[in-house]
């Protein structure tokens, strides 16, 4: 299907229907229920999984493939962000020239950014892609104020030219469709959402998996893997390296620009803080917890983060005393005095645990965690099959 | 008629001479030996030809052509392959894989973004590839991983992923370092049976004297950066100069 194998084309239906089903399968508890705060079906949220898988789809080509990471790729999202916002600052509110605007920018920066970072490799290409975000964001931040805004962050005035606008919305929208509309379904104790903004997003992310596919599977993609596994080979054997790292250098740029103008199209304003090295290393995180080099994984990883982020940082010490007021008081207290350093503010902490965790035991991410349940059952299987081979009696 | 001409080569590191004024001549179509005993400049001489080094004076000519100055993969595709002491492969991936990507280098070259083409549709790569292993008696193997295969194995397939590009010169450096005798002399079939059935000129660095007596048809002796003497086989075993100055040492 589409150029894809069976077997990659089986994984494009998943995603596929993972996404088009997101509003229902992230809201699985009735909302009376206590277990509602867990919830993960609102808009805001299924976009942030959405926007930032295609940042991590991006960031896995490079770094899953070549080996080579960057610690800057934060700066390529907020440059993309800070064009999408011009657009809508100087045409009109329609995210279409916004995001394609943001994917060129994001390719010439990375295109500079990564023409001189890749004359190293390892820890040097590493540390110079961590100094040039590092720049990125001062400059952001304040050098290039009348560009950025500096850090109150640029947004959309009633004042700007927007030369396109006349009578059409106010609000980002696709060719009349806002990306703020949402429909609810009620039913029972449940309340879907779908938003537009998600689902334009969503469809942005399969023709981003989509096409990481099709890299995977192309000789380009095979070349990527041989220079993270022996560049010296790869030299002698009459290919040039440097092309080939430049190249998915700018193809994750290029995702990094468009997960920047999405995250622009659904909120229009864009901050200095979007290019910080903890953004960078954030997209790091998503994709060695979700599996690098995998082509899910990011995805996964990508969903696994925001989700701790958001569902995590919201359980604060009344919620604890909530969940554990049939205990006696003592054993409450020191209970909710435990737990209250890994949720809240603490949520740091859990995803850190967690993080080593599957790195020391799981090296290969949530993937290799899938694979190895699905091979646990595949022996169970075969082990039923040779038991029922017994001659009856 | 001569493949490779070395005029005057000579490099320093440092304080050290590692290869003073050293003229070579490798004729076509044949198997060329460079010996000598450790430190002589073998593998600088080799590094030399291939673009990892460049040397402080001399020329280095390929078929009429310098390659001096030229990077490694440049040099690669002007037809000059070259075979690692330890075996150079792709370890993280498959056989088939590692035989597709000589297979892909000669037919596209340097570099070619051919990202959105699926690699399975490229059924010329496929069934070169295909016949390469077959060639070596690895057909069996394509799925493994290439890590995973003995050392002898290794061996084999990066000389067969240097022939898929159907090199004009093959250069060797000690193909049978650290290996048994038995791996050693499938090595000497393996190189024998390509000699035969390429168009190829080799030339080959080894420590081996099994080896170099058993493949080669000239032999340079090099001692400390400079060539001793250039001769037959024959001629070689019985030469005063290079007893004394490595068939000695060896005998010790």
């Amino acid at each position: 299907m589409l150029g894809l194998d069976k077997k990659n084309s089986a994984l494009l239906l998943i995603v596929i229907a993972l996404t088009v089903f997101a509003p229902f399968l992230m809201n699985p508890f009735p909302q009376s229920s206590g277990l509602a705060q867990f919830n993960a079906g609102y808009p805001d949220l299924m976009q942030r999984f959405v926007i930032f898988g295609i940042f991590a789809i991006g960031f896995n080509i490079l770094f899953g493939l070549t080996g080579y990471l960057s610690f800057g790729h934060a700066a390529f999202l907020g440059v993309g962000s800070y064009a999408a916002v011009w657009m809508f600052k100087l045409l009109s509110m329609n995210i279409v020239p916004a995001i394609v605007l943001s994917v060129i920018v994001a390719g010439l920066f990375s295109l500079l950014i990564g023409f001189i970072s890749l004359r190293r490799s390892g820890i040097y290409f590493s540390i110079l892609t961590l100094a040039f975000a590092q720049m990125s964001f001062a400059l952001a931040y304040s050098v290039l104020t009348p560009l950025t805004n500096g850090e109150t962050g640029l947004q959309v005035y009633n004042d700007d030219p927007q030369i396109l606008l006349g009578n059409g919305p106010t609000v980002t929208h696709l060719f009349g469709f806002e990306m703020n509309s949402t429909s609810t379904l009620a039913l029972g104790d449940w309340a879907f959402q779908f938003n537009m903004g998600y689902y334009v997003s969503a469809v942005m992310m399969v023709l981003a998996f989509y096409l990481s596919m099709r890299i995977f599977n192309s000789p380009f993609g095979l070349m990527l893997r041989a220079i993270k596994t022996n560049q010296t080979r790869l030299n002698y054997t009459g290919v040039s390296t440097r092309p080939y790292t430049l190249a998915a250098f700018v193809i994750s740029g290029m995702y990094a620009g468009l997960a920047g103008g999405l995250m622009a199209s659904m909120d229009p304003l864009a901050g200095a803080e979007r290019m910080q090295w903890t953004a960078s290393g954030e997209v790091v995180l998503m994709v060695i917890l979700g599996g690098a080099g995998t082509l899910i994984g990011p995805i996964l990883g990508a969903g696994f983060i925001k989700y701790f982020e958001n569902i995590f940082s919201k359980i604060n010490e009344n919620v604890l005393h909530g969940w554990f007021a049939a205990l006696p008081d003592g054993l409450e207290n020191a209970i909710v005095w435990v737990l209250h350093f890994f949720v809240g503010k603490g949520w740091h902490l859990t995803l850190g645990l967690l993080f080593m965790l599957i790195v020391i035991f799981l090296p290969g991410g949530l993937v290799e965690g899938g694979q190895r349940i699905g091979r646990l059952f595949k022996r169970k299987k075969s082990g039923d099959d040779a038991s029922n081979t017994k001659p009856a009696e | 008629m001569n493949i490779l001409e070395v005029k005057g080569v000579s490099k320093r590191f440092g304080g050290l001479q590692a290869l003073g004024d050293v003229n070579l001549n490798v004729q076509k179509n044949t198997v060329h030996a460079i010996i000598g005993p450790n430190g002589a400049g073998k593998s600088t001489l080799l590094n030399c030809f291939v673009g990892k080094l460049i040397p402080d004076s001399g020329s280095v000519m390929f078929d009429g052509q310098s390659v001096l100055g030229k990077k490694p993969h440049q040099i690669n595709q002007m037809g000059i392959s070259r075979v690692f002491q330890t075996p150079e492969i792709f370890t993280d991936l498959t056989v088939m894989e590692n035989m597709m990507i000589p297979c892909l280098a000669h037919r596209d070259g340097a570099f070619e973004m051919n990202a959105m083409v699926s690699l399975a549709g490229q059924k010329d790569i496929q069934e070169k590839a295909e016949e390469a292993l077959a060639d070596m008696g690895m057909a069996d193997k394509r799925h493994m991983e290439a890590s995973a295969m003995s050392r002898g194995d290794k061996r084999r397939l990066e000389i067969a992923m240097c022939l898929a590009q159907e090199p004009r010169l093959l250069l060797l450096d000690e193909p049978t370092a650290g290996m048994a005798r038995a791996d050693t002399n499938n090595t000497i079939d393996l190189l024998k049976q390509i000699k035969e059935t390429h168009d190829i000129t080799i030339a080959i660095i080894e420590h081996d004297m099994h080896v170099v007596f058993s493949l080669s048809e000239r032999i340079t002796v090099l001692a400390q950066g400079t060539p001793l003497v250039e001769d037959t086989p024959d001629n070689i075993k019985g030469h005063p100069k290079v007893r004394e100055a490595y068939l000695g040492e060896a005998q010790v």
